[in-house]
């Protein structure tokens, strides 16, 4: 059994171990959880050194029979884009993990539900069967519904109801797709490699039906406007770790699925569809930005600064460019960082004044002098300063778009200004200004939580000085993606 | 390898100096200051090791591949011709300067190392900005700068209005940098480079026809309008001087927003061959240099003066740019550098010594600090265009450009803003230093670090014109524009209209503010009108708050009731009617489906119960009936 599997298969062996221990050795179970991710994360490091930089096909490929009847098999591997999302889930999940120490109460439960949580992203991200994809897309909800339902906020349940069965109709239309591309080829397959070399034989009509299956159950996900307000809901129910994987890795996977399934699959109906992206992943940046801006919820805020800056993904998907591809594999990446970074630190300070309501605080980086620098240094990044990640992957996205979508790239860039507006108003609202004097007695950040943000900042930092090193480990595998589905390697 | 370091050294000394001050300044404390201090020095002592091989003609063009877009390398790197060089002499010399200044200024200050830090953040930035090599390159520094002077303007951030300030300042910008973003896509989907070696005369001919370059070197421009407070985004500037006096001086008077200017000239030879583009830069220009100074007339504030003063001095350096004075722009530049840095210095000193900013309460000041008072002097005659300080030698450039470009209105236009500059110049030293007292504390002189660097700066806001001054033939222009080829010879007409704008200037301030002390005040109350809206500024604030940031507000609002209501109203609403369908199906299942089948059972029920009632198990019952049917049957039958 080679790496993926047992990537696959870590996170049950962690489930297993930890039902054998007794509920109240809670520091036990937490120990088990994180060296179970911790594994996870050098495993795929170790993957990254292995990885071909030139090859742009699959690789560490598995490929077993599991149903022989329905044409099902275990088919498993990676390419440039599957690493980017591997590297992105392994890596928040080892840090949401230690940020889950948090956590008080029913915490073997919880650990539980969490490496269930991790093996379903883990295998959504290295599926090439279909039928396989579909089962790890939907493990990924339950043990997200009861994260969110049992150690949520005030609104838990209608949060989680929300979040399931919203995402659960998206997943059934693309259920209904999935079964359509299985039906309709001969031999009939799940294989996803199969059915987008057999891409020719379908008919355009087909294509765009097939696209607007598949939209639905990614759209939801992503969430592309107007399929968003599961969103905000979730984020502020959500405990600090939850919310973090939601938005680091949850949100990403709607986006792969365009990476993945959509496009190589039914590539001309993507093509037909891509103008209405561009359309809407304009509309997202803008509303996104705008209804940030009138957040006084600080968590709200980071949830729909996400709708804004996952409208940037959508843009670099529409435009069929390798530079829009890029940069919107990059800004999966990056923005998983960033927005990883921003929910932490929304935890760090509810966890200390048990409240999110910006206009409450005042002042506080005169308090809070570590906290406060690293707050600004997140918000930087997520409003785009150069030199951090998220300025690179947006730059890439509206340079790839430019040339295909030049008003819609003009209107886009407004999107830049509205994330300097709505992020400088909570620096503003949060952390300068007299010092309110409720909050005399706050702590600064602890080591622990500083431990959490340092790795996530690096990365921040050195992707935004020198982005080849993660945008080499996607080249080959975007451009022969383009050539696939015949974009343009502008 | 060695020289690549020495040139990459210019910024990174300061860089270091700026990680180290944020993780070890608290430690460090006073010590801070000499931190900062070393890493200035050194990167202005490597600065004139590069600078001094281009005196010779070299120019250093370093690049390396940071991302590849459509086959085309963008790169990073460092361009070291006689612009840069220019810049980089006076942004490591007034930086030093300035740093060392700080040490005296903010002595008391709590975050003193913080103040340190962000000052080596800003030196870094900003030298990175001047040797980029790239359009890239330059936005990211670009941005990098704006960040130093968000955090530099907001350095007392407990103070609201200092950190609406900054957020004024950061946002503003970044509305130019919006054009300036589009510009560079614009520019590189024309032309295939961002190399700024690219953008030469002979390279730009081929552009001269293509409608897109056209519109890039607008919206290129800009930035350059955010940047360095031109009309219409002029507004921030001023506000920025909620900052410590040293950083409006270093940043919002010296260097940062002169990087606007800086960028102009980079492209000047682009806009050379787009003379409409040029055209609206002279425009731009002209209107700000004349507003600003319109503005700078009334204002009390002895800082709000010095702030719109550099705005019309950016003006009239845009406006050089643009009718093609390219040497003439640039040099104006330098020297305003060096008096503008002196006289934000002065006023620092002055607010340090006496703890007043309102010129109404100062006065008399001359007596008290004498260093101050020589110093702001010089500064003065050189700012308002006297001979022979710096400050004359590079505005009659700019006027001798205009008349000779036969942009006449525009020469009209500045020379009566020349004019003005020396009457706002001299009532601010008039009501700052002269006359009698007006408040009761009592003024010092300021520490030798504050009044050293004013000394060093006197003396090259006398001296820095030289270099282009005909008494050495004009070196400074034909050493920065070895590539353009500019004549330049004075021009007697020029020179006497420049120099009797200036004596009018002081001329009219001696007569309102020394020799009938009362007259301004009359003429104020008689044009109101005009008063007032220089006082106002042409409620430039008040327009953008009633409309622009009024609409932004009002439409996040709505479009936040629009989420709530409608977007998710609806999901809202399918997940309610879906409940209320099954409701509705619930009783229809309970009362019909399975109402049907219970009635069935009630039905036979009731029924089997009404004739199980002639059941009883009694045999006199049974014999009733009998009888009864009988007697029944009988009847019939008769």
């Amino acid at each position: 059994m080679s790496f993926l599997s047992w990537l696959i298969l870590l996170p049950i062996i962690g489930i297993v171990g930890i039902l054998f221990v007794h509920r109240d050795r809670t520091q036990l179970v937490r120990v088990i959880a994180t060296i179970v991710t911790g594994i996870e994360l050098v495993l795929t490091i170790v993957l990254m050194t292995r990885f071909s930089l030139v090859e742009s096909g699959m690789q560490f490929v598995e490929h077993v029979f599991w149903i022989p009847q329905l044409g099902v098999y275990y088919h498993v591997g990676i390419d440039g884009i599957s690493l980017i999302m591997l590297l992105t889930t392994t890596l928040l999940s080892f840090l949401a993990c230690i940020a889950s120490f948090g956590i008080k109460e029913r915490v073997k439960e919880y650990f539980v539900l969490y490496l269930l949580l991790v093996m379903g992203m883990i295998g959504t991200f290295v599926s090439l069967d279909l039928f396989l994809f579909y089962i790890f897309w939907e493990v990924v909800l339950v043990p997200m519904y009861f994260l969110i339902g049992i150690w949520g906020g005030e609104r838990k349940e209608y949060a989680a109801i929300k979040f399931f069965l919203y995402t659960l109709f998206g997943s059934l239309f693309m259920l209904v797709g999935i079964l359509a591309l299985y039906l309709t080829n001969t031999p009939h397959t799940f294989d996803m490699l199969a059915l987008a070399q057999a891409n020719a034989n379908y008919s355009l009509h087909f294509q765009q039906i097939i696209f607007l299956a598949l939209f639905l159950g990614f759209a939801i996900k992503v969430p592309i406007w107007p399929f968003h307000t599961w969103l905000p809901d979730a984020h502020v129910e959500a405990p600090t770790p939850i919310s973090v994987i939601l938005a680091g890795v949850l949100l990403k996977m709607g986006t792969y699925g365009f990476f993945r399934i959509a496009y190589p699959i039914v590539p001309q109906g993507a093509h037909w569809f891509a103008p209405a992206l561009a359309v809407l992943a304009v509309i997202g940046i803008v509303y996104g930005g705008f209804v940030a801006f009138a957040q006084t919820d600080f968590k709200k805020m980071v949830a729909y600064s996400s709708v804004s800056h996952m409208g940037f993904v959508l843009l670099g998907l529409s435009v069929f460019t390798s530079t829009g591809f890029h940069g919107a594999l990059l800004q999966m990446f990056t923005h998983g960082l960033i927005t990883g970074c921003l929910f932490l630190l929304v935890g760090v300070l509810y966890d200390r004044a048990h409240t999110r309501d910006m206009d409450a605080f005042g002042g506080l980086w005169a308090k809070l002098p570590v906290y406060g620098s690293i707050l600004i240094f997140c918000s930087m990044a997520s409003l785009g300063l150069p030199s951090l990640a998220g300025f690179v992957s947006e730059f890439m996205v509206l340079l790839g778009s430019f040339p295909v979508y030049r008003w819609i790239t003009v209107i886009s860039c407004i999107g830049i200004l509205l994330a300097a507006a709505y992020l400088l108003y909570m620096i503003q609202r949060v952390l300068l200004g007299k010092q309110n004097p409720k909050w005399a007695q706050l702590k600064d950040i602890s080591a622990r939580e500083i431990f959490t943000l340092a790795p996530l900042m690096i990365l921040i930092l050195l992707v935004g000085i020198y982005p080849k090193i993660v945008l080499q480990l996607m080249t080959p595998t975007l451009e022969a993606l383009i050539r696939s589905v015949g974009g343009t390697l502008l | 390898m060695v020289d690549i370091l020495k040139i990459a050294l210019i910024p990174g000394l300061p860089l270091i100096s700026f990680v180290v001050l944020t993780f070890f300044g608290r430690k460090l404390k006073r010590k801070s200051a000499w931190v900062a201090i070393s890493a200035s020095i050194g990167s202005c002592a490597l600065s004139f090791c590069q600078i001094l091989p281009v005196t010779s003609g070299a120019t250093t063009h370093i690049t390396f591949p940071w991302l590849v877009i459509n086959q085309v390398p963008i790169e990073f790197g460092a361009l070291i011709d006689p612009l840069a060089a220019m810049m980089l002499f006076v942004v490591t010399f007034v930086g030093s300067l300035i740093v060392i200044y700080s040490t005296g200024y903010m002595h008391d200050d709590p975050r003193f190392p913080k103040f340190f830090a962000y000052l080596s953040l800003f030196l870094f930035s900003m030298l990175g900005l001047v040797i980029s090599p790239t359009l890239v390159q330059i936005y990211l520094f670009w941005e990098l700068v704006g960040l130093s002077s968000y955090f530099l303007i907001g350095f007392w951030f407990e103070k609201y209005s200092a950190a609406q300030a900054g957020r004024k300042a950061f946002i503003t910008n970044r509305i130019g940098d919006i054009g300036f973003f589009l510009g560079i896509m614009t520019f590189f989907y024309a032309t295939k480079t961002v190399r700024f070696v690219d953008i030469n005369p002979a390279l730009a001919h081929t552009y001269a026809g293509s409608f897109a370059v056209g519109v890039a070197s607008l919206l290129l421009f800009c930035g350059a309008i955010g940047k360095s407070a031109q009309f219409p985004l002029h507004v921030w500037l001023p506000d920025a001087m909620e900052g410590p006096t040293p950083v409006s001086a270093l940043i919002h008077a010296a260097t940062m927003v002169a990087a606007g200017i800086y960028l102009v000239a980079r492209l000047f030879p682009l806009f050379q061959v787009f003379p409409d583009a040029s055209q609206v830069v002279a425009i731009i220009g002209t209107i700000t240099a004349f507003g600003a100074a319109f503005f700078a007339l009334t204002q009390w504030d002895i800082k709000k003066v010095l702030a719109y003063s550099t705005i019309s001095q950016l003006g009239f350096m845009v406006t050089a740019l643009g009718v093609g004075g390219f040497s003439a722009g640039t040099f104006h530049l330098m020297t305003h550098a060096f008096f503008k840095a002196l006289l934000f210095l002065g006023a620092g000193s002055v607010i340090h010594g006496s703890s007043v900013q309102d010129m109404r309460e100062m006065g008399g000041l001359k007596k008290e600090m004498p260093v101050t008072f020589w110093t702001f002097v010089v500064a003065t005659f050189a700012i308002a265009g006297f001979p022979p300080l710096a400050g004359f030698w590079s505005k009659d450039e700019i006027l001798l450009a205009a008349f000779e470009h036969h942009h006449l209105v525009i020469f009209w236009t500045l020379a009566l803003t020349t004019m003005m500059t020396s009457f706002y110049m001299f009532r601010l030293l008039f009501l700052t230093f002269f006359g009698a007292k007006r408040n009761k504390h009592h003024a010092h002189e300021s520490p030798v670090s504050m009044t050293a660097p004013l000394i060093v700066l006197a003396f090259g806001s006398a001296v820095i014109g030289l270099p282009g001054s005909p008494l050495m033939h004009h070196w400074f222009q034909g050493f920065l524009s070895s590539g353009h080829h500019e004549e330049i010879h004075m021009n007697g007409f020029v020179v006497s209209i420049s120099v009797a704008s200036a004596a009018i200037g002081l001329a009219l301030a001696t007569w309102f503010y020394l020799i009938q002390p009362g007259l301004s005040k009359k003429l104020a109350e008689k044009n109101w009108l005009l008063y007032s809206a220089s006082q106002h500024k042409l409620w430039f604030d008040e327009f953008y708050d009633a409309t622009a940031i009024r609409a932004f507000k009002t439409s996040s609002k709505k479009l936040l009731d629009f989420d709530a209501a409608v977007v998710d109203g609806a999901v809202n609403q399918t997940g309610i009617q879906t409940v209320n369908m099954s409701r509705i199906k619930n009783w229809i299942d309970r009362y019909i489906v399975d109402g049907f089948v219970n009635f069935t059972g009630w039905f036979v029920s009731t029924v089997s119960g009404i004739g199980r009632l002639i059941q009883t198990g009694f045999i006199h019952n049974y014999l009733l009936f009998v009888l009864l049917g009988l007697l029944i049957i009988l009847y019939a039958a008769l």
